[in-house]
């Protein structure tokens, strides 16, 4: 995999965060994508919400125009079928079960110094890494 | 409403940009980050710090506003417990960002690259989160003893 400029994640993130900082001071919440994704099918108790389906929405067309117009992307995925299924799985289920991921815990709750995300993110980092660390140097099978 | 639903989908164009641009739809970048023995990239330090900046401005900002812009009051979640729950569902979120490399937000924005692998993932994503859901309104059901 190629070196990457640091320029293109810092202003990756920094689109990310004026994401997250404009929907809390237009809608006045949390863009958080594990929540929005669910609330988009009608399962976060609220009925089917067109906020996450609008979000969701945004998401795919965003990343096609950056994909077409700004940087065509490279995917490198080595993962088996079966370890997709299960991660996902994982990911879909553990996500909803500690309500929040990367954006919700680690981007939104950290800015709100949310002590609730801090813990979250301290221990969705630490076990994958760990994960990769077993699969890559104990198992070798990554 | 209306005003509500576009500015929810300019956000999630921002959001899909940022992570086209950041290249966090790139598994193999984000495990590389996640491997912090091996040949260590860090750039997924700069994604996070970069993006820190602006949504912490605007919860200070937040801090001196009683409603957003569209709506009537902020929908921010208040609840502070550090619990069980909390614990073990970023456990095994993280088990599966590890092992996989993809995250919500880029399991979905990867949608677009048309590649089958993040269409599997994103597909069993959703169903964890249905699995999670009927397990939750399986909880709350009422005790059928017969």
């Amino acid at each position: 995999m190629a070196h990457l400029n640091y320029i293109w994640p810092l202003s990756g993130g920094l689109l990310i965060g004026l994401s997250a900082a404009f929907y809390l001071l237009l809608d006045g919440r949390i863009a958080g994508i594990s929540g929005l994704t669910a609330s988009a099918f009608g399962w976060t108790g609220a009925g089917v919400s067109p906020l996450g389906i609008g979000f969701i929405g945004g998401i795919v067309g965003g990343a096609a125009i950056a994909f077409t117009y700004i940087r065509h992307a490279e995917l490198t995925i080595v993962s088996s079928p079966m370890l997709l299924i299960a991660g996902g799985l994982l990911v879909g289920f553990g996500t909803r079960l500690g309500s929040g991921c990367t954006s919700g815990h680690g981007v939104c709750g950290l800015a709100r110094l949310s002590p609730r995300s801090l813990v979250a993110t301290a221990t969705f980092m630490a076990v994958a890494a760990a994960t990769v660390y077993l699969m890559r140097h104990l198992i070798g099978g990554l | 409403m209306t005003n509500r639903i576009l500015a929810s989908i300019f956000c999630g164009i921002l959001f899909g940009i940022g992570l086209v641009v950041s290249d966090m739809i790139n598994p193999a970048r984000v495990l590389a980050f996640l491997d912090v023995a091996g040949d260590w990239d860090p750039s997924l330090a700069f994604v996070m710090g970069g993006a820190l900046i602006p949504s912490s401005l605007a919860y200070a900002i937040k801090q001196y506003r009683s409603r957003p812009v569209f709506d009537t009051e902020f929908h921010v979640p208040t609840s502070r417990s550090i619990d069980a729950r909390l614990v073990s569902g970023a456990v095994l979120f993280g088990l599966g960002w590890g092992l996989v490399g993809l995250c919500p937000g880029p399991a979905i924005a990867s949608l677009v690259i048309g590649r089958w692998e993040t269409v599997l993932f994103a597909v069993a994503m959703i169903a964890g989160m249905f699995a999670y859901r009927k397990a939750q309104s399986g909880q709350s059901a009422p005790l059928r003893l017969n």
